[in-house]
This record gives structure tokens, C-alpha cells and sequence, in this order.
């Protein structure tokens, strides 16, 4: 299709959702009302249940199989990654060279290490009663580890970041969901449901199942985040076409129509 | 203007859109759909926005004493970030493969069907 042609189909079908979502957009609820049927419930639920942030009461409580679903799909997603950005056969893996950091660089990104993952942890710990839960601190965590490759060189990087041990973490956050939710089953529950004591309001040991469903979510994504991003580093830093060619060959000479690949 | 957070939205994902059909860059098509999703965080907050409204989140405030915007929203766009940025990752992935396959990364000259 030209890109005249195409311009005039995204016209054409680019005004006709135009006019329907304007058309929709009159009818909804006004902006900044107060008739929030499901809000009021689900807030109401939340203090029912003793956690302190509606928010992970509705995610790990409320709808705690939808994000079974949800954690599926990042899992899902971490595993097609490591499939599609997989060693080709003809391609070798060349060691990183040591790379020069500015004294300043490594000294705070050392600095900050320590102070991130500590951040990742209580964002994943606290989750059930301040903004934040296992998919937000579990990314500030495996952003944490990242902060070597700056501070140092993917050398270092590669030496704390064990790729077995961090797929099994991935497994096993993913697992400890599902064993949460069988554990409701033994319990003589239904599946994911808040079987744990309530525990105090507003304190750590509280909202029964939500900490445990938060933590086991943590491991998953902050393992899925460091699993995720070592396919990308390792394809730009690793992993070498079989002729020779390095990552940042001209585009020109590779976008030649016929002479791609030998 | 109660409507306008609501036409942000639709217009988010119709610039997304034109993005992603003008694209001439594989990398740009995946921010451009990027940007159509973010219409649907904008979209959700604002149906659950509530003037006046703090946080859904009793760590500071006694349950009762203000009115809270929707958590339900919120929660719904917690997943929809979460799905948005592994679509966007595997997306990417593809794209370095495209790049390496082929050799390109615009989609007007991947035509033909290749390893």
C-alpha cells in the first residue's frame, strides 16, 4: 500500500473513531464526580480486609486471579524474549572488554547500589499499605544490580548476575503464586482467597495473603526484569555475527537490498 | 470542560496511531504503540479521578475522613503498565531480530519473507 493510499485509510478510520470516541466520551460519568460505585466497594473491602493501600487490597485480594493472569503474561513475556534473543547457530559470543568509568560515576553509582536495593526491598515489603507492591519494587530491585554495569563493567555485572539462578527465581516467584492460591484450596477456601488473620491495621503483618502474594510477585519480576535485560545487554555487548562483523557495522553497507546475509 | 481528560485519551491514541502508520522505523513503531497505551492509563485515571479525591491509601490518613479517588481504576492501570512494558520488551526483541535478519529496520522494505 502507497502512503498516499494509507494516509487516506488512517483518514478515513482515523475520524470515524474520532467521532465515536467523542460521541462515547459524552456519555461517560463527568470528570472529578463523585459516583464511584466500584471505588466505594472496593475501599470499603480493603479496610474489611486490614490493608492499608486499597490499591494492592484490590490487586492481590479482590482480583488476586486476574493478576495471576497478569504475572502469566510477564512471565510469558520474559520466556519469549529469551527465546526470540537466543544465540543464533551462526553467531559466537565474544568476552566484554573492561571498560573505563570516571571515578565519579563508579563511586556513586557504589553508592547508590546499596541504598537501591534496599529501596526495591521495602517497595515490595510495604506494598500492602503505602503506594507501591511486588511489580514496582521488583523493578527498582533488578535496576539495582544493573547499576554495576555502570558503576564498574559487564564484567562485574556477569559475575553476580547467575542467569540459572535467576530463571529458577523467575520460576519460583511464579510458582509460590500458584502455590499461595493452592494453599487457600488445603485450607478449605477457594482458590487465592484471603485465607491468612488479618493481623493489625496498618502494620507489616498485616491483610492476610497480600504481603505473601506482593513478595512472591517481587521475586518474579525482579528476576524477570535482570533475565530480560541480560537477552538485550548480551546481544549488544556479547553475542557477535559469524562474519566478523561488529554490532555497529554501518547500516548503510546492511540495509544494501540483497546483500544482508552471505 | 468535565470532557477534556477524556478527549486527552482519545487523542493520545489517535497520534499513537498516526505513528504507528506513517512509521518508517521499527523502533518508533513500538513507541508509537507505546503511546497508544498510554491513552488507556490517561482514560482509566480519569474515570476514576474524584475532585478533591487523595490517594486510596490509608497509611496517613483515617479511613473515612477524605474522599479517595477509584482504586479499582488504579489497579487496572497498575496491569495494564505491567502488560504494556513486556509487550513493548518483546516487541523489541523482534526488532533486533528483524534488524539482524534483514538488515533494516523500516517496514516499508521488509516485503518479502525471509529465514
Amino acid at each position: 500500500m502507497s502512503l498516499r493510499v494509507r494516509m487516506w485509510v488512517l483518514a478515513v478510520g482515523g475520524l470515524g473513531v474520532a467521532l465515536l470516541l467523542a460521541g462515547a466520551f459524552t456519555h461517560m460519568p463527568d470528570f472529578g464526580g463523585t459516583w464511584h460505585p466500584y471505588g466505594t466497594r472496593a475501599v470499603a473491602e480493603a479496610l474489611r480486609q486490614h490493608s492499608a493501600n486499597a490499591v494492592a487490597s484490590v490487586n492481590f485480594d479482590q482480583r488476586a486471579f486476574d493478576t495471576m493472569g497478569e504475572q502469566a503474561v510477564f512471565f510469558g513475556s520474559v520466556l519469549g524474549t529469551v527465546v526470540v534473543l537466543r544465540q543464533a547457530g551462526d553467531e559466537h559470543r565474544t568476552a566484554p572488554e573492561p571498560a573505563f568509568v570516571s571515578a565519579p560515576v563508579r563511586r556513586y553509582a557504589l553508592l547508590v547500589l546499596p541504598v537501591t536495593v534496599l529501596t526495591g526491598l521495602y517497595v515490595i515489603a510495604h506494598g500492602h499499605l503505602s503506594p507501591g507492591g511486588g511489580f514496582q519494587g521488583g523493578v527498582v530491585a533488578a535496576t539495582a544490580l544493573h547499576l554495576l554495569y555502570i558503576a564498574i563493567d559487564y564484567r562485574a555485572l556477569q559475575r553476580v548476575r547467575s542467569l540459572t539462578l535467576f530463571t529458577l527465581a523467575d520460576a519460583a516467584g511464579e510458582a509460590g503464586y500458584l502455590l499461595a492460591g493452592l494453599a487457600a484450596l488445603v485450607a478449605g477456601a477457594a482458590f487465592l482467597e484471603n485465607v491468612l488473620p488479618l493481623g493489625t491495621f496498618n502494620t507489616l503483618s498485616s491483610a492476610g495473603t497480600v504481603p505473601v502474594l506482593n513478595a512472591a510477585v517481587g521475586v518474579e519480576v525482579a528476576a524477570g526484569v535482570v533475565v530480560l535485560l541480560a537477552q538485550f545487554l548480551d546481544q549488544a555487548i556479547v553475542i557477535e555475527p559469524a562474519d566478523g562483523r561488529g554490532h555497529r557495522a554501518d547500516g548503510a553497507a546492511r540495509a544494501a537490498p540483497e546483500g544482508g546475509r552471505p | 470542560m468535565s470532557v477534556l481528560p477524556y478527549l486527552v485519551a482519545g487523542w493520545l491514541f489517535l497520534v499513537g496511531c498516526y505513528g504507528l502508520t506513517t512509521s518508517r522505523n521499527l523502533i518508533h513503531a513500538v513507541g508509537s504503540l507505546a503511546v497508544c497505551q498510554s491513552a488507556t492509563y490517561v482514560l482509566l485515571l480519569s474515570i476514576g479521578y474524584r475532585r478533591g479525591g487523595t490517594a486510596p491509601v490509608h497509611s496517613d490518613i483515617a479511613p473515612g475522613s477524605r474522599p479517595l479517588v477509584d482504586p479499582v481504576v488504579q489497579a487496572l492501570t497498575l496491569t495494564d503498565v505491567v502488560v504494556g512494558a513486556t509487550v513493548t520488551a518483546l516487541l523489541l526483541a523482534l526488532v533486533v531480530q528483524v534488524s539482524k535478519r534483514h538488515g533494516t529496520v523500516d517496514p516499508d522494505e521488509l516485503r518479502e519473507l525471509r529465514g
